[in-house]
């Protein structure tokens, strides 16, 4: 077990480093900065000025060297709009983006495994095939439009929900929290719906497929033989087998519904990371598009140490280390 | 001779299919005593399986009991609500299945799957139930039990799972016991074991047993009566001993020279020559007679009930015994 988690952190620093000088390179190449942050009628000598402030004037190996050596200590860089640390520019919107992606998979868990277990035990059902009509179109209908759509039917016709911002928040243990007032709640339901319905579409196809597979296993007509009830077989023998796949492609959605919750994000005006990216790259706020990236890099790493954690306490079949018998 | 626990009259298991019905099996008769042992005997295709399945009520769609009946313990058990015939399953008719690393669910440890099949049918507390399902691992002749309730289905022989499913299709002293060829997947040494224990095992709670298999050399040892199935039918059906040393029918006498050991040494196994017919294209008269050496053009006709005292096989022209006028 303990050799295992070096192994993996060492598997990790090396990602971490590797990805370090793609997207320091990548953000380097995109354009520079100097042509945002100077007045358009500057001199060269004020530009020139900027740029030696900022050390825009090195050349690329050196301003590496920078990074990395800062980086190493903590510090992704200051931002050039905002002029505070970058990471802690990414951090103040980070609650919101965490709120939005967790409820967005809780709807995703709870509403697809029940929805793809009754389709997968009546594949050729009435409402079989209609969940799995609906989860085709989750998952091919563009999610930006089905943003706007949302909040076409339900903020501009029905007028039920807000359609967008965060509403009112309270502070709790230092983090601001829209899940504590009636007001955040209200402005979660959209958004949240939004970036859940992909996820929600893939996991119940998932959970279908899993469930017509394990149906057919010989441990599901052993345990009709044994005469367990109907209920027991699907909830306990078929449920525990789906879920390994389903907790796999979970972990790494929940990665990219941090990451890259741009696009919900950016249709309700949510106040989160993934718009702050979106306005960095705009600006060429380069400190916050590579400090933002890094962190990404970072959650990928973690989450996906803990799905290999979580399967190996779900499936007795994996094994962490070679030391077991 | 005693009432028989089960009798099976015309049986008949039709699966839909796109072509139509086709009929796995066709109006089968078997009867077997308390306490009695009967080989089932036939090649892949022959409809032992779906036999076994049929009697248990586990036949899934598109396959259906198209017609016959079940009596057991005095209740036909085609038509039974599946409440009451799930209340049967794992009380009086219990099975065990080919492949013992398959049919015990590999997420599960071995205690679950025990006591959920306890508790499945009787009211008792969690350490009783812990109780009798050490004490039926003991009688099946596991060592060290404890530790064997504790384990993951991998990390235990395939002739200890065997073991553990005939375990607890035992919990409930069934009056039935149905083995669908579960020594297949064991080596020889381990087969012979599980065949003497289960025997054993059957002998001394009283259950009849059912066991079907393609190896003869299993049945003759095992069994007291044998039915061999050919195409969906019972086309022969006596005492072991009997039909071993004079078949009636010109199948069994092939499935019986196709034995290795009934061959001489170095001599080259004599076989049926051509393939079973597959399900949709059965001929109408004897589905043996393409490739029987003493057909004739009438056994294109249904064939007639050929008998000796005790014995019966479905044959116009058998080697031993009258046909019926």
């Amino acid at each position: 077990m303990l050799t295992y988690l070096f192994q993996r952190f060492g598997q990790a620093l090396v990602t971490i480093a590797a990805m370090a000088l793609l997207v320091f390179v990548g953000v380097y190449a995109i354009a520079d900065p100097i042509d945002m942050l100077a007045a358009p009628d500057a001199t060269a000598d004020e530009r020139a000025a900027i740029a030696a402030r900022l050390g825009l004037d090195r050349p690329l190996p050196v301003q590496f060297a920078t990074f990395a050596w800062n980086a190493l200590h903590g510090d992704l860089g200051r931002s050039f709009v905002y002029n505070e640390p970058a990471v802690q520019v990414i951090l103040q919107r980070l609650p919101a983006t965490l709120e939005l992606a967790f409820t967005a998979l809780a709807i995703a868990v709870v509403v697809g495994l029940p929805l793809g277990l009754w389709a997968g035990l009546r594949p050729d059902s009435a409402s079989g095939r209609a969940i799995m009509a609906g989860s085709i179109l989750g998952f091919s209908l563009p999610n930006f439009w089905q943003g706007l759509m949302l909040v076409l039917v339900f903020a501009v016709t029905l007028g039920w929900l807000p359609a967008g911002g965060r509403g009112e928040t309270v502070r709790v243990l230092g983090i601001e929290t829209g899940l504590l007032t009636l007001d955040g709640l209200r402005h979660l339901v959209l958004p949240a719906l939004n970036l859940a319905l992909f996820k929600l579409a893939v996991v119940i196809r998932l959970a279908r497929a899993g469930t017509r597979e394990a149906m057919l296993q010989d441990f599901v007509r052993f345990a009709r033989a044994k005469g367990l009830a109907p209920s027991r077989i699907v909830g306990v023998h078929v449920l525990k087998t789906i879920l390994l796949p389903v907790i796999t492609v979970i972990g790494l959605e929940l990665g990219s519904m941090i990451a890259f919750a741009v696009v919900t994000e950016t249709v309700f005006a949510w106040p989160g990371i993934g718009k702050l990216l979106i306005d960095s790259i705009n600006r060429l706020d380069r400190p916050v598009v590579v400090a933002y990236l890094m962190l990404t890099v970072c959650l990928f790493i973690v989450i996906n140490l803990v799905v290999d954690l979580i399967y190996a306490a779900l499936d007795p079949r994996v094994r962490l280390s070679e030391s077991e018998p | 001779m005693t009432a028989p626990v089960l009798s099976v009259e015309a049986l008949s298991v039709a699966f839909r299919t796109e072509h139509g019905d086709l009929t796995a099996l066709d109006r089968i008769d078997l009867a077997v005593s308390p306490g009695e042992v009967v080989g089932l005997v036939g090649e892949s295709g022959s409809g032992k399986s779906v036999t076994g399945l049929a009697l248990m009520g586990l036949i899934d769609a598109p396959g259906r009991i198209s017609g016959g009946a079940i009596r057991f313990e005095g209740r036909d058990l085609v038509g039974l609500p599946e409440r009451d015939l799930r209340s049967l399953r794992g009380t009086r008719l219990a099975m065990i299945f080919q492949d013992p690393m398959t049919t015990l669910n590999p997420v599960l440890r071995v205690d679950t799957q025990m006591v959920e099949a306890i508790h499945a049918h009787e009211r008792v507390s969690a350490a009783a139930a812990r109780a009798r399902a050490r004490e039926a691992l003991v009688r099946v002749g596991i060592p060290a039990p404890d530790e064997r309730l504790r384990a993951y289905p991998h990390q235990l022989s395939g002739g200890m799972r065997q073991r553990i499913a005939i375990a607890i299709a035992l919990l409930h002293r069934p009056a039935l016991l149905i083995a669908d060829e579960p020594t297949t997947a064991l080596d020889v040494t381990i087969q012979a074991q599980i065949l003497a224990e289960a025997q054993t095992l059957c002998a001394e709670m009283g259950t009849a047993l059912v066991w079907i298999t393609h190896d003869l050399a299993v049945v003759a040892g095992l069994a007291d009566r044998i039915c061999v199935m050919y195409a969906g039918r019972i086309v022969e059906e006596g005492p072991v001993a009997a039909v071993i040393e004079a078949p009636m029918h010109p199948y069994t006498a092939g499935l019986i020279g196709s034995s290795p050991s009934r061959n001489a040494r170095g001599a080259p196994l004599t076989q049926i020559p051509g393939l079973a017919p597959s399900l949709g294209r059965r001929p109408p008269g004897c589905a043996f007679a393409p490739r029987c050496p003493s057909a004739t053009p009438d056994c294109a006709e249904p064939p007639p009930v050929a008998a000796l005292p005790g014995r019966t096989a479905l044959c116009r022209h058998p080697l031993h015994g009258e046909v019926r006028a």
